[in-house]
């Protein structure tokens, strides 16, 4: 790379979602014209539309769009830009995405060609940093891939031991083998997770600490041949071996250990002339021993952690890198400031083995704290596709010491919306509200340690009630507000008052009746999950509703801010307080037409006769098998399955009499009869 | 900005002292008479007592409120009418056996009525046929589509004689409103037998509960006496049966609700269009608070109050333009807006004299020439009496006020706010004036005249009588039947008395007047508000 300097004037940044706009705003601070590029499920997402410039890349699948070199750097030429950024993920950690960038004349900004090969690939890395000094897990990342090369290298390194994708990062094709039984499976699948991921399916073997931290040091170099770390961040809280909370500085850490990780860190980028910012990651063992991970060759997720507690733009300072600018500091100018805390708040269900959500975002809403940061790439009503990773947005906090960062996250934490798709938003409070977690006791197995088991969002029935009383508010209002009929005369008005009102809603896979009377102004009595009649009511009050934002008076006296969002269309209402979220579905007041009738019930078109019955009970038929044939008015009619599926129920026999509309027959969906 | 009419009519101003003794005594009164209001209103609402309401509700069944309240649109209001009529009256139950009321059903007014079917099984009583025709001619008169949730034994034998004959009116009533395109809509939940069969028969659309309604003109017994047919229940009135066989039913409703579900989806397709005075959305709220209509209102009717303080608490911004003011002020007239609607107001400051009963009679004229609906807020102990008054004209002066009231033809709605005697009931569009809704506060009385008149005119006329007889006067016997006319006609002034009777539309709180008004005049807006300027030969 030349050492004079570039001047840039337009940055492609070929990522997407949150990193993407977080890249974007650095350069529009520095006044640098941004290009987007972006799939078709991308089409409306806010990175395109807040960059200058945005192509697109071609069908949802990544292979297609934000994994296609060819068509990066086509909309590179096409937009004119003269600098590209990766961000994390994708193609970032991709030699050939550096060296198609250097031969179409573009600045890219991230280390050399050479940096990212070394340190692609694990085996690699792992040689360097011996080779430089720095202790490294016992394990195995020869060329020898063969299944049983891999398998007698795993016993040497001993159980249990990970699989690694040597390309990957991120956890991507990550597996823990515990016994020699599994290593045929597992290599299978970890081959197939990180062909997948990665377009490479060479694995490494290495030893799995048990009760490791991850630590990791932050790396800064220019192409002048500076290279300072900006400390440490600490990522033992993972899940599925991805991490989940990130902080600056470990607790773990003493001074003399942070500058020993540090200067290791510094040589392990030194031995391969690392510019820009890379990300050194150690894992800890709870001896003080540290042992060398990987590189990762790019701007890491959780960087914002150490923006905060050093005060620098990394985007800003890899720009100034890619520009050929010297660093302009050393090791010695550096500081860590205060504490900062990272959470990764992700669109998945952690009470089902953290599945990935992916659907509507009905509603996300992040409070504006004083001290606090957000990272998104969504709003509300945005799709969370199934396409990417399911992180919905990084939320990190800053405070004088650790203890307050925690509580500014955990304030922060507890007002944040996330309605529409399962979040790990509650598991996140829970985290940092964990007596182990303000000790500072971690290691990456810390959520099977402390939550086992009880991942989800804790239930909450006076939370779930109160979320009822403000739904049925809300309907109160919206129906005083959208009647014809005289408008001015209060809800629920009545000369002689007898019955109150109710309604009831779906809360999870329980229901919840309320029953209420309106008193004007605001005020009402509720009675819920009693009888109709009777049962003890309780006088609240509107205070105020200005969608989103619901203030509700309990008998007590207590208020409550609420945030509600609803989805007419789904009749759900999204309610948020610092005590969690309830959605309720209020259910219909009558029965549908037919819903009473028999499901896949098929009936007689009319009076008539059974002639023959040709369906038998457990029998699969496919749609349009005729089941039952019946005489009527001198003419046969046949009676068909109006599914593929299964016959569970046969109502009557041949020679029968029967009425129009009586049910002949049931059939339930399911397989068809094989054929 | 452009000002709304109410904004260009002045303010009232309130003179009233929240803290004097005359407000103080009325509110204790008041509130008192409130209570007992709800004790009967209780009555009412307790149809056939637990015994029968719980068997009602074993059987899965809705009671008549109950389906009455999932009917309506969720939140809306409901005018109930009459809830108590037949209260305490000999053999009739508070309420007479039937509800009914003005709601919102797929949001278009409609006339509600239930039979209870836990009491007597739904048997129409006397007053409970006069109270179903009352409602019919509520429905009548605003042009308002009926709903009828029927459940009912038929006419209540014993009682035969008292409702056979003017019974079939009912029927007579629903096939004219059907011609008049107000249309008929009949939900029968229960047995409906004989006379009750013609509801279903006479009503536009009909919905019937499976496994549970049963229209026949008569059941098996009657069957079996008349022609020794053997036939089911099922067979001969079934809802299935009428919905397959003989089409008396329209829609054949899975259970309660999706009967329910059937009189909205049926009411949603009607395409209801109301073709009188649309009020705008918004309008201002009175300036004083309608609570204080209970220290307003004297408990001791001989105590006057001023009828403007009434108004400040009912109309649109307490904003009120007052007409002929410094001429005939015992009628207070006026124009203001109730819920956006414009309305004339007539309202009594003391006894009617030439002057006042001019002035009303050509305010009722103005009104009808502007199609302006008419508010009487009735406190009158009658026309000034006397030989200066005779002289004057006071009769054919009165005579042009009733006039004017009987052939007007805008919408009125008369409010019984205290007194209501002699033919001041009449001149203020009582009861046989046909006002759409007519309502009561619960410190109204109403005769003739008060019982103490009345007792004294008796010891005028007896001791008159005497005196021409030549005889002496049996002071004691008049004293006792003085007494005994005083207290009778003290009790037959009730509220209670004429509620029962359905001389109005029931006893309200004062402090809901402005929204059963704005709610009547809804309803009552249903059909063209059109005045006239035809009336019968005033005498000048």
């Amino acid at each position: 790379m030349s050492n004079t300097p570039n001047v840039l004037r337009k940055v492609l940044i070929a990522n997407r979602g949150e990193i993407a706009r977080r890249i974007a705003r650095t350069c529009r601070r520095l006044g640098l014209a941004t290009v987007a590029v972006f799939s078709d499920a991308d089409e409306d997402a806010l990175f395109v539309q807040e960059a200058d410039e945005a192509v697109r890349l071609g069908p949802a699948p990544s292979r297609e769009s934000y994994l296609s070199i060819e068509k990066i750097l086509a909309a590179a030429r096409l937009t004119g830009a003269d600098a590209l950024h990766p961000g994390y993920g994708f193609l970032s950690e991709r030699a050939e995405l550096a060296e198609a960038c250097a031969a179409a004349g573009i600045t890219f900004v991230g280390p050399s060609p050479q940096a990212i090969r070394a340190m692609g690939l694990k085996r690699e890395a792992k040689r360097l940093a011996a080779a430089a000094g720095v202790p490294t897990v016992p394990g195995y990342s020869g060329d020898d891939q063969g299944d049983a090369t891999l398998a007698a290298k795993a016993l040497e390194v001993g159980f249990p031991l990970l699989l690694k994708a040597s390309a990957g990062g991120g956890g991507k094709g990550m597996r823990v083998v515990r016994a020699a039984g599994e290593i045929e499976a597992s290599l299978a699948a970890a081959r197939r997770e990180a062909l997948a991921a990665f377009g490479d399916d060479t694995l490494i073997i290495e030893r799995y600490v048990s009760s490791p931290r991850h630590v990791e040091i932050q790396i800064l170099g220019d192409t002048h041949g500076n290279l300072v770390h900006l400390f440490e961040r600490e990522c033992s809280i993972q899940r599925r071996h991805q991490k989940i909370l990130e902080e600056s500085p470990s607790p773990a850490l003493t001074p003399a250990l942070r500058a020993a990780m540090g200067e290791a860190a510094v040589r392990v980028g030194r031995a391969i002339g690392y510019s820009s910012a890379g990300t050194v990651e150690f894992i800890l063992g709870d001896d003080g021993a540290f042992y060398f991970l990987e590189v990762n060759t790019r701007l890491q997720v959780e960087h914002p952690v150490t923006e905060m507690v050093t005060g620098l733009d990394l985007v800003a300072e890899q720009l100034r890198v890619a520009r050929g600018e010297p660093l302009g500091y050393g090791q010695d100018d550096l500081v860590q400031r205060g504490h900062a805390i990272e959470v990764r708040l992700y669109a998945e269900d952690p009470a089902s083995g953290f599945l990935p959500q992916a659907g509507t975002l009905v509603d996300f809403h992040v409070p504006e704290d004083e001290g606090v940061r957000l990272d998104t790439g969504v709003r509300s009503g945005d799709e969370v596709s199934i396409h990417y990773d399911p992180m919905i947005a990084k939320i990190i906090a800053h405070g004088a010491s650790r203890a307050e960062a925690t509580r500014r996250l955990v304030r922060t934490l507890e007002r944040t919306s996330v309605q529409g798709l399962a979040s790990n938003r509650a598991l996140l409070v829970r985290i940092l509200e964990h007596p182990a977690f303000a000790a500072g006791e971690l290691d990456t197995h810390f959520l099977d340690r402390h939550f086992a088991g009880a991942l989800g969002e804790p239930a909450d029935p006076s939370r779930d009630r109160l979320a009822a009383i403000a739904a049925m508010m809300i309907a109160h209002e919206a129906h005083a507000a959208s009647r014809e009929v005289v408008p001015g005369v209060p809800n629920g008005f009545r000369v002689n008052f007898s019955v109150p009102q109710t309604v009831t809603y779906g809360v999870g896979d329980r229901s919840l009746t309320l029953a209420y009377r309106s008193r004007g102004k605001g005020r009402f009595d509720v009675a819920l999950d009693v009888p109709l009649h009777g049962g003890e009511s309780r006088a609240v009050r509107l205070v105020s509703w200005a969608e989103p934002t619901l203030v509700l008076e309990d008998h007590d006296g207590h208020r409550h801010t609420l945030r509600v969002v609803v989805d007419e269309a789904a009749a759900t209402f999204y309610v948020h307080s610092t005590r969690g979220s309830t959605a309720l579905v209020e259910r219909p007041r009558f029965p549908e037409p037919g819903a009473e009738a028999v499901a896949g019930g098929c009936v007689a078109p009319m009076p008539g006769r059974i002639v023959q019955v040709l369906a038998a009970e457990g029998q699969a038929v496919a749609r349009g098998a005729v089941l039952v044939i019946l005489e009527a008015m001198k003419m046969e009619h046949s009676v068909v399955a109006a599914i593929d599926g299964v016959v569970t129920r046969v109502a009557v026999q041949a020679g029968e009499q029967v009425e129009g509309g009586q049910i002949l027959a049931v059939v339930e969906a399911g397989e068809a009869a094989a054929v | 900005m452009t000002l709304s009419p109410t904004q260009r009519y002045p303010l009232i101003r309130s003179r009233i002292d929240v803290r004097g003794a005359q407000y103080l005594a009325n509110r204790a009164v008041n509130v008192q008479s409130l209570e007992k209001l709800e004790k009967a209103l209780a009555k009412s609402r307790e149809g056939g007592g637990p015994k029968y309401n719980d068997r009602h509700r074993a059987a899965g069944k809705m009671l008549p409120r109950e389906r009455i309240e999932l009917l309506v649109d969720r939140d809306a209001p409901f005018l109930e009418l009459c809830p108590l009529a037949g209260h305490d009256v000999r053999d009739q139950t508070t309420g007479a056996g039937v509800l009914g009321g003005i709601g919102v059903v797929s949001g278009v007014e409609c006339l509600i009525t239930a039979s209870e079917a836990t009491v007597k099984g739904g048997a129409i009583s006397e007053i409970g046929m006069w109270k179903t025709g009352r409602l019919a001619e509520v429905a009548e008169q605003n042009g308002l589509p009926s709903l009828s949730l029927i459940e009912s034994a038929g006419a209540d034998l014993p009682n035969q004689h008292k409702i056979f004959v003017h019974g079939g009116r009912g029927f007579r009533d629903l096939t004219r409103r059907s011609k008049e395109r107000t249309p008929t809509i009949c939900l029968v939940f229960g047995s409906s037998t004989a006379g009750g069969a013609y509801v279903p028969g006479m009503s536009d659309y009909v919905v019937m509960v499976k496994q549970q309604a049963q229209v026949y003109l008569a059941g098996p017994p009657l069957v079996k006496m008349a022609t020794g047919e053997e036939s089911e229940h099922e067979e001969l009135g079934g809802a299935e049966m009428h919905s397959r066989v003989s089409g008396v039913s329209d829609y054949l409703a899975e259970d309660e609700r999706d009967a329910v579900r059937l009189g909205r989806e049926i009411v949603a397709h009607l395409r209801w269009r109301k073709r009188g005075i649309v009020p705008p959305r918004e309008f201002a709220e009175p300036l004083y608070d309608a609570d204080e209509l209970l220290g307003i209102a004297s408990a001791d009717l001989k105590i006057p109050f001023d009828a403007r303080e009434v108004i400040a608490r009912i109309v649109d911004g307490s904003r009120f333009s007052e007409f002929k003011p410094l001429y005939g002020p015992s009628l207070v007239c006026g124009w203001a807006h109730i819920h956006g609607y414009p309305v004339g107001i007539l309202a009594n400051n003391g006894i009617l004299f030439s002057e006042s009963a001019n002035k009303g009679a050509q305010f009722i004229e103005l009104c009808n020439q502007s199609d302006i609906p008419l508010l009487f807020l009735q406190n009158i102990t009658g026309f000034m009496v006397g030989k200066k008054y005779e002289q004057e004209g006071i009769i054919k002066n009165g005579a042009k006020l009733i006039n004017a009231v009987s052939n007007s033809t805008v919408p009125a709605i008369t409010i019984m706010i205290g007194s209501s005697f002699g033919a001041g009931n009449y001149a203020m569009c009582g009861r046989a004036y046909e006002p759409r809704f007519l309502f009561t506060w619960p410190n109204h009385r109403i005769g003739v005249m008060g019982g103490k008149q009345l007792a004294g005119v008796l010891d005028i006329i007896q001791r008159g009588a005497a005196q021409k007889r030549g005889e002496v006067v049996d002071e004691q016997r008049l004293s006792v039947m003085k007494q005994m006319v005083e207290g009778q006609i003290d009790l037959e002034s009730e509220p209670y008395f004429a509620t029962a009777r359905l001389w109005d539309d029931g006893i309200i709180d004062p402090r809901d007047t402005r929204h059963v008004i704005a709610m009547s005049l809804s309803a009552a807006c249903t059909r063209p508000v059109e005045g006239t300027m035809a009336f019968g030969v005033f005498r000048h």
